[in-house]
C-alpha cells in the first residue's frame, strides 16, 4: 500500500461523527482516523497483526462515510479494505473462498443453478414451514441470518427472461447498455424490469448482454484482486463490443465498482473508457426529468429515501434520486435523518458481524420511523435486502422499495 | 500500567470501557496535534459524574497522572498523555439535561458534541453562538477547557462568554459547583472563568450550564474580492469603526484562494490578494442598512468584486471558498501544520504581509486564512513529515511569526490552547509573575499534580 495515502490523514477527526461504528462505540480504534492509524501503525511496524487487530480492522463497514467527510481525500473505508486484500493476497484464499469466488460468482449459469432449490424452497411451501417450526434456530447461525433476509424470490432470473434488445418507445434517443447486477437479476427482478421499463419508455434502446458476469464486488469483499481484475476484463470487453451511449445500471454497489474498473485495471485504455461511460440509473433519469415528469401520474404516498453507501459516498450521487422523488405529483416526500449513514448491510456484513450490523440498523430503522413514511425508498440490493426485513416487523411496518419500481407506480397510477 | 490498578478501574467504569491492549493505547497516543504522540498506559470512558470522581481519586492515591479527552481534536497536545498515564475520554457522557427555556440556558454533560447542542437549542428557536471549525466532533469539555472561539467569535465571543456554570470532578475526587444559573454572581472568586481554557489541568468537567440567547430573524451573506492586501485590512478596520459588528468576517490570502480554486472550481480570479467573507445577522431593518454601509465601504476601497447572497443557497454557495479553505490546503501536500497567531485587528496587513514574506524567505508554501475580524489568523503550512529539513524550515518560520506576532501586541494562540505545542512561547507571553501565579493556582487546585501534568506551564 503507498504510505503516502497513510500519513495523508491529519487526525483532524472530521470523519468520526460520520462513521457508524465510531457513532456506536465512541472507540477511537473503531473510528476511520483510527483505522488509518492501526493500519499505519501496522506498516510502521509498531503493531502486529494479533487477533485484537484483526477485530478492529474488520468493524469497518466499508461504507465510505468517511472518505465524503474527510478533508484530506483520505478513505479510511477504501485503505482498511485495500489493506485486508494485500494481506489476504500474501495468505491466498481459503478453500471455501475459492469455491465461492472462483467457481461460483463469475459464472450466472452455475450462481443461478444453486439459488434455484432456495426458488423451490419458498414454492413447496418449505419456508413457511421451517420458518413456522422455528427451525431456524436449529441453523448455525450465519446461515439463520442469510435465510432469514430472504426476501420472496422471482419465478425466474431477470437475466434468463429479459431479451437482449428491449427497442425504444417512440422516436429512438440513443442506446443504453444495461449492466444487470446478479442481486438484482435474482432477487429484485422487478426493480430492474422497471428500470428497462422506464429507460424504453424515455426514448433508449437497451442492450442487456446476457454473457456479463458479477462485477467482481464479492471478489473485492472476499479481497481476492485477481479474481475482481478478471472480471473487469470481461465485462469491459462485452461492453465495449457494443455501440453504446452509455452504461446503466441500477444497482448501486455494480455502479461503484463498475466506475472503479479503469483504476483497478491500472488505467488499461478500453477499461477507464467503459468507466467513463458507466451512469447510476437516477443520473440517466434525472438528465431526463422534463420527459419523465410527462410520463408520472399523481400518487398521495408519503416517502423517504435512504442513501445507500454506494450511492452517496462512493459515487456521490445524492440530490438526483431526491429529484426523481419529488418530480411525482401528489408525493409527499419527508427526508431521512442520517439518511446516508450505513444501513448495517455492507455486503456480507451484516452475516459476518451480526451484533455490530444490528446496532447500525436499529439506528436507521428509528430514523426511519422519526419521518412517519409509509415507503422507504433506496436503490441498492443490498440495503433492500436488508431494510424489507427489518421494517417489515416494525411497527407500523413500512414498505421499502427500489426507486426505479416507485416511478413505474407512478407511470401505471 | 499494573495489573491490579487497570482492575480497579475497570471495577469503576466496567472492564469493556478500560482499554489497555497495544492497539488501542496506539490509538490514543495522538490527537489532531502534527508530530506529537505518545501512549497512554490505560484509556477508561466513564459515564457518569460518579464514575470520573472514582478514577480520579483512584489515580491521586496512586499518584497516577490524568488526562482528559473529549474528541481529541485539538492542535496543541493537549489531550495526550506524555508520561503513560490514564486517558479519561468523555464521549460516553453525551445527554443534553436541560434547555430551560425561561432562564434561556441549557446544562448538558461535557461529551456533548457542539453541533448537537446547537441542533436542539435551534430547533427551539434559540442560539449558541461559539462554533468552532470542528464543531460537528469537538465535545462542550473540550470547547470549555480551550476556550474555543469560531466564525461567529466577532459579534457574539468565544465559550469563555457563554459558561455560567460547571460541574468539576476535583484532583482528590471531590465534586466541585461553581456558578448557574443566574446571571449576577459576585460570591467570591469567580472558578468558572478560572475554569475555563485550563486545559483539563485544574479539574475534569462533567457538566456544563451554558448561556443562549435568541436566534437572529435574519442574515446577509457577502462575499468581495480585493486586489490588494492593505485595503483588505483598512476595509475590516473600517467596517468595526463604522460600528457595524458582523457576525462573521473571514479573510482568505492569496495562496488559500489558488489551492481553493484548483480544489473547488468555484469561481475565485487568481489575481487578488484577498477574499472576505462577510455576515451580518439580526433584525431585518439593521441588517439591510448594515449590508449597505459594508458596501459602501468596500467600494471607498476598491475592492474588484461584491456580491450579496440573494437566497439561502446562494448564501451558501459564497460561504464555499471560506467553508473548503482547510480541506483545499491540506489535499495539497501529505502533512498540514495548522496554526493560530492572533494579533490586534490593525496588525493583520503587516501581518500577512510578514507570514508571506517568512514563507518565502525558508522556501515553504504557506496559507493564510482565519478570522479577520478579531484578527485570529491560521497561517497553514504544508509540508511534508517525511523532509525533515523542511519541517525544521518550518519550526524555525512559526518560531519567528510568534515572535513578530508577540511584538505587535498579539498572542501565540487566540484559540488552539497552549498545551505542549506552545510551552515554550508562554513565558514571553505572561511573564515570570504571570507564570508564577499560574503554577500556585496550579498547586491549590491539584497539589500532587496529577491532572494533566506538563501542559501550558
Ligand atoms: C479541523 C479543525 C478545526 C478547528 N477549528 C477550531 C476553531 O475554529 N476554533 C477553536 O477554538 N478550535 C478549533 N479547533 C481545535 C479543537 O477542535 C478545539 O480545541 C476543541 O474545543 C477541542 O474539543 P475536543 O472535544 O476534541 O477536546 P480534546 O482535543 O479532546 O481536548 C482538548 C483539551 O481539553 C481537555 N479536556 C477535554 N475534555 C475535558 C473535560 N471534560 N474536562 C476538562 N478538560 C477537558 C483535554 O485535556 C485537552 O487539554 C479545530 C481543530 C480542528 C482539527
Ligand atoms: S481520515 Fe481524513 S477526516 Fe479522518 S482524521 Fe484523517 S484527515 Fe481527518
Ligand atoms: S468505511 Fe464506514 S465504518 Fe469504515 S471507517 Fe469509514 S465510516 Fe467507519
Amino acid at each position: 500500500m503507498d504510505y503516502v495515502k497513510l500519513i495523508n490523514c491529519m487526525r483532524c477527526g472530521m470523519c468520526l461523527p460520520h462513521c457508524p461504528t465510531y457513532k456506536e462505540t465512541f472507540l477511537e480504534t473503531a473510528s476511520p482516523r483510527g483505522r488509518v492509524a492501526l493500519v499505519r501503525k501496522f506498516q510502521e511496524g509498531e503493531l502486529v497483526e494479533s487477533e485484537k487487530f484483526l477485530e478492529y480492522v474488520s468493524l469497518c463497514l466499508d461504507c465510505q462515510a468517511c472518505a465524503s467527510a474527510c478533508p484530506c481525500g483520505v478513505n479510511a473505508g477504501e485503505l482498511v479494505a485495500e489493506f485486508r486484500c494485500e494481506r489476504k493476497n500474501e495468505k491466498g484464499l481459503s478453500m471455501m473462498e475459492d469455491m465461492v469466488l472462483r467457481k461460483l460468482v463469475p459464472h450466472p449459469d452455475r450462481l443461478e443453478a444453486a439459488t434455484a432449490p432456495l426458488r423451490l424452497y419458498q414454492k413447496t411451501g418449505m419456508q413457511k414451514v421451517v420458518r413456522s417450526l422455528g427451525l431456524l434456530k436449529m441453523f448455525p447461525e450465519a446461515l439463520g441470518r442469510m435465510e432469514g433476509l430472504l426476501p420472496k424470490l422471482p419465478a425466474a432470473p431477470l437475466r434468463q427472461t429479459i431479451s437482449e434488445v428491449t427497442p425504444a418507445v417512440g422516436q429512438e434517443k440513443g442506446t443504453a447498455g444495461f449492466f444487470l447486477g446478479c442481486v438484482m437479476s435474482l432477487i429484485f427482478s422487478e426493480a430492474s424490469l422497471a428500470t428497462v421499463t422506464l429507460l424504453s419508455a424515455l426514448g433508449y434502446k437497451v442492450v442487456t448482454p446476457k454473457d456479463q458476469k458479477c462485477c467482481g464486488a464479492p471478489n473485492m469483499l472476499g479481497h481476492d484482486m485477481e479474481g475482481l481484475k478478471d472480471a473487469a476484463r470481461f465485462n469491459t470487453d462485452l461492453f465495449e463490443s457494443h455501440e453504446l451511449d452509455f452504461v446503466v445500471t441500477d444497482c448501486g454497489g455494480c455502479g461503484a465498482e463498475l466506475k472503479k474498473y479503469g483504476h483497478h485495471l491500472d488505467g488499461e485504455e478500453g477499461a477507464t473508457s467503459f468507466s467513463a461511460k458507466v451512469r447510476d440509473i437516477s443520473e440517466v433519469l434525472a438528465g431526463e426529468a422534463g420527459a419523465l415528469k410527462e410520463l408520472l401520474k399523481p400518487l398521495p404516498l408519503k416517502v423517504t429515501y435512504h442513501d445507500p453507501c454506494h450511492i452517496a459516498h462512493c459515487q456521490g450521487i445524492r440530490s438526483q434520486p431526491r429529484a426523481l422523488i419529488n418530480l411525482i405529483p401528489g408525493i409527499d416526500f419527508r427526508e431521512l435523518p442520517e439518511a446516508d449513514a450505513c444501513c448495517g448491510s455492507a455486503g456480507t456484513y451484516n452475516i459476518e458481524k451480526p451484533e455490530m450490523s444490528d446496532r447500525v440498523l436499529s439506528r436507521k430503522v428509528l430514523n426511519v420511523q422519526k419521518t412517519g413514511a409509509d415507503y422507504l425508498v433506496t436503490s441498492n440490493p443490498g440495503c433492500l435486502l436488508q431494510l424489507k426485513k427489518a421494517l417489515s416487523e416494525a411497527t407500523p411496518p413500512v414498505r421499502v422499495i427500489h426507486l426505479t419500481e416507485l416511478l413505474q407506480m407512478s407511470m401505471d397510477a | 500500567m499494573e495489573n491490579n490498578f487497570i482492575k480497579a478501574l475497570a471495577e469503576i467504569v466496567g472492564a469493556e470501557y478500560t482499554l489497555s491492549d497495544p492497539e488501542s493505547l496506539a490509538c490514543y497516543g495522538y490527537d489532531s496535534t502534527p508530530e506529537l504522540q505518545s501512549r497512554p498506559g490505560v484509556v477508561v470512558l466513564p459515564k457518569s459524574t460518579e464514575e470520573i470522581a472514582g478514577v480520579v481519586a483512584l489515580c491521586n492515591g496512586a499518584g497516577v497522572r490524568v488526562t482528559p479527552r473529549g474528541s481529541g481534536t485539538n492542535l496543541s497536545g493537549g489531550s495526550i498523555s506524555f508520561d503513560a498515564g490514564v486517558i479519561l475520554q468523555t464521549s460516553r457522557m453525551n445527554r443534553i439535561l436541560e434547555i430551560d427555556e425561561e432562564n434561556l440556558t441549557a446544562t448538558v454533560e461535557t461529551g456533548v458534541i457542539t453541533s448537537a447542542l446547537h441542533r436542539e437549542v435551534e430547533a427551539k428557536g434559540l442560539f449558541y453562538p461559539p462554533d468552532p471549525g470542528s464543531m460537528n466532533i469537538s465535545t462542550m469539555g473540550g470547547n470549555v477547557a480551550e476556550n474555543s472561539g469560531g466564525l461567529r467569535g466577532l459579534k457574539y465571543g468565544v465559550t469563555d462568554d457563554y459558561v455560567m456554570g460547571l460541574k468539576t470532578v476535583l484532583a482528590n475526587g471531590d465534586i466541585l459547583k461553581t456558578g448557574g444559573k443566574v446571571v449576577k454572581d459576585v460570591a467570591g472568586y469567580n472558578l468558572n472563568q478560572l475554569l475555563v481554557s485550563s486545559e483539563g489541568t485544574l479539574g475534569i468537567f462533567s457538566e456544563v450550564t451554558v448561556k443562549l440567547i435568541p436566534k437572529p430573524q435574519t442574515k446577509k451573506t457577502m462575499l468581495v474580492h480585493f486586489p490588494q492586501l492593505e485595503q483588505a485590512a483598512l476595509t475590516v478596520s473600517h467596517i468595526i469603526a463604522a460600528r457595524i459588528i458582523p457576525a462573521t468576517l473571514e479573510f482568505l490570502d492569496r495562496t488559500t484562494i489558488k489551492c481553493v480554486e484548483d480544489y473547488a472550481k468555484v469561481g475565485l480570479p487568481l489575481d487578488v490578494d484577498a477574499v472576505l467573507l462577510i455576515e451580518v445577522d439580526g433584525h431585518p431593518a439593521q441588517v439591510e442598512e448594515d449590508a449597505a454601509g459594508i458596501r459602501e465601504i468596500c467600494e471607498r476601497h476598491h475592492c474588484s468584486f461584491f456580491q450579496t447572497a440573494a437566497s439561502p443557497e446562494e448564501a451558501l454557495k459564497l460561504a464555499t471558498a471560506r467553508r473548503v479553505a482547510l480541506s483545499a490546503l491540506a489535499r495539497v501536500r501529505p502533512t498540514t501544520i495548522l496554526e493560530d497567531a492572533t494579533v490586534p485587528r490593525s496588525c493583520i496587513a503587516p501581518m500577512v504581509k510578514l507570514i508571506q514574506d517568512t514563507a518565502k524567505k525558508y522556501d515553504l508554501l504557506i496559507g493564510t486564512f482565519g478570522h479577520a475580524g478579531d484578527g485570529n489568523l491560521h497561517p497553514t503550512c504544508l509540508t511534508d513529515e517525511r523532509n525533515p529539513d523542511e519541517i525544521r524550515r518550518a519550526h524555525q518560520a512559526f518560531g519567528e511569526i510568534f515572535e513578530a506576532t508577540i511584538a505587535m501586541g498579539g498572542t501565540i494562540t487566540g484559540e488552539h490552547g497552549v498545551g505542549v505545542a506552545k510551552k515554550n512561547y508562554l513565558p514571553k507571553l505572561v511573564g515570570e509573575s504571570g507564570l508564577r501565579v499560574m503554577r500556585g493556582i496550579k498547586g491549590a487546585f491539584d497539589p500532587r499534580g496529577i491532572l494533566n501534568p506538563g501542559k501550558i506551564f
